[in-house]
């Protein structure tokens, strides 16, 4: 999955879409996982790398991690065609 | 290197300043505890989800409220409102605190009569009164409340087999300026109802006119509705002392005081806005003290009160089953309590507060029951932080009407708690089970499956 290109992130999770006007707030995982994304890892990439830095289990990261993709895709963040 | 801990991932969608359609952000901290016991002990050793009562709190709604009457008129007595909730543990926390009963049907009546009330302190109100129970109740000496003509006459039937005169009062209904007018039970001032009942009861000779009552509506937010009834009995009141010459011993105000839950549809918290017992108090002695009652012989007053309080001695505590993302892109969360357990999830924007260390990130949440069920939903709309999977939320304000209201519907009712007021928490209902259910059924023999 990819980023829209142009977002702009802040280091401390403000979030702003130049092509739409919209600004978002991201908690610290909710950043990591954009981070990730804009490094252009895919899903299990991240989930790995997740693991590995937090106390997560890979069935609770995979679970929130496709709800975290559906809402970006949602708010227009993401391109859709993945 | 030590791991970070994990938070479910969340973003936030940021709109320009206006407080939304549902109010400000309200933050609810985390509750850790309820009525100083853990929320994650509780559920451990009741399960979940669970009422939990508080008696102190009781006590303390009652003293106040009793407290706000009896210092601005001088004779003063509640009525513990039955149906409000009637766990017999809850019942006598009244009672042990002044209470007398006040009931709507023969099983509320019995359950008083269990509660070891004083028959002569139970107030039989309601429109559904059959023979067999009105006759009990006279012959206790019972102040039974005539709601309409059928049961005046019925009960002037049932005096004469009595073994004495029941002690009776009219129940009166009135505009007192707040919408909707409730005219559906009792007799009508304005129209000359209440004047007819009261003729006829005179008249018969064979009832003893005790008290006048009214119960103006429930959940009013205007305190100066009260003073209007008050003024409005204690005309009747004179009005008896001047025709009959005969003094009443009572004036009834019935319920009806707000309690802190927010109305649905309503922008500020019902805590800012819900009228004290001071302002209630206030509106009913002054009224009845400029009235022209005598002062030497100002009738008792007698108040019903019911989810004014005990709403606020109670919490239910919910645990999360599932988090779910609707298809407008807000987040869902499914609790284990469901609006069959709540029914005041109706009426209420119920507060609700996660149990444990909240993360700051909150989130626009819809919170449904697990019932499969459309209307299952506890709140549309609630600012709440990240929940996972078997966290626990507190809803409050859950004492009035839940455990008397709710359903046996898809799911069993669970355990009630009280925290007594030495702290100790005490099994006062048990959760239902199969056999509370299979117990009242009965299967006609040609209907038995047999397995070979
Ligand atoms: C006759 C009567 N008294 C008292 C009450 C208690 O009302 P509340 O809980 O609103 O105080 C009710 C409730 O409907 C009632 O019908």
């Amino acid at each position: 999955m990819r980023m829209n290109q142009n977002i702009a992130i802040s280091e401390t999770g403000f979030l702003f879409n130049p092509s739409t006007g919209e600004s978002f707030t991201l908690n610290p995982v909710g950043l990591k996982l954009i981070s990730y994304y804009k490094e252009g890892l895919n899903d299990d990439e991240i989930i790995s790398r997740m693991q590995e830095e937090y106390q997560v289990e890979e069935r609770e990261i995979s679970r929130d991690l496709l709800d975290f993709k559906n809402v970006l895709k949602h708010y227009l963040l993401v391109d859709n065609n993945d | 290197m030590e791991k970070k801990v994990y938070e479910r991932p969340h973003i936030i969608k940021l709109d320009a300043g206006m407080p939304g359609k549902f109010g400000m952000r309200a933050e609810t901290p985390a509750m850790t505890h309820v009525f100083g016991v853990a929320v994650k002990k509780l559920v451990e050793k009741h399960g979940s989800p669970l009422f939990v009562i508080s008696e102190e709190s009781i006590r303390q709604s009652y003293r106040k409220a009793h407290k706000a009457f009896s210092t601005r008129y001088p004779n003063v007595q509640f009525a513990w409102s039955y149906k409000t909730n009637y766990l017999s543990a809850i019942c006598n926390i009244f009672h042990s605190e002044g209470s007398w009963a006040e009931v709507v049907s023969g099983f509320e009546y019995n359950k008083a009569i269990a509660n070891n009330v004083d028959p002569k302190k139970i107030i039989f109100n309601g429109p559904g009164k059959s023979d067999d129970e009105l006759l009990t109740a006279a012959n206790n000496g019972s102040l039974i409340h005539i709601d309409h003509l059928d049961e005046l006459y019925q009960l002037i039937d049932i005096a004469e087999k009595a073994t004495q005169r029941p002690r009776v009062a009219i129940r009166v209904n009135m505009d007192t300026g707040i919408y909707p007018q409730w005219d559906r039970f009792g007799f009508n001032y304005e129209n000359g109802q209440a004047w007819d009942a009261i003729n006829k009861i005179m008249h018969s000779g064979k009832l003893d006119l005790m008290g006048l009552h009214t119960h103006i509506g429930t959940f009013i937010m205007t305190a100066s509705a009260y003073g209007i009834a008050a003024t409005k009995l204690a005309d009747l009141a004179m009005g008896l002392q001047q025709k009959f010459n005969h003094t009443i011993k009572y004036i009834d105000l019935g319920g009806g005081f707000a309690s802190k839950n927010t109305l649905k549809g309503s922008y500020l918290p019902g805590s800012d806005i819900s009228p004290s017992f001071d302002e209630y108090a206030e509106a009913i002695s002054s009224a009845l003290l400029n009235s022209s009652l005598k002062p030497d012989s100002l009738p008792l007053l007698i108040l019903e009160t019911g989810r004014a309080l005990v709403d606020s001695a109670a919490f239910l505590i919910s645990t999360v089953i599932a988090n779910k993302r609707l298809s407008n892109g807000k987040r869902a969360t499914i609790v284990d309590a469901g609006v069959n357990i709540m029914f005041t999830s109706f009426w209420y924007q119920h507060q609700i507060s996660p149990a444990q260390g909240a993360s700051q990130y909150r989130e626009d949440t819809v919170l449904y029951g697990p019932l499969c069920m459309n209307i299952d939903c506890l709140r549309e709309s609630v600012n709440l932080p990240i929940l996972n999977k078997g966290d626990q939320v507190v809803i409050h304000n859950v004492g009035a009407y839940n455990m008397t209201q709710w359903m046996q519907f898809i799911t069993l009712r669970p355990n009630i708690v009280l925290v007594d007021s030495a702290g100790e928490v005490q099994l006062i209902r048990e959760a239902e089970n199969m056999d509370s259910i299979q117990h009242h059924e009965k299967m006609p023999d040609k209907l038995v499956i047999n397995h070979p």
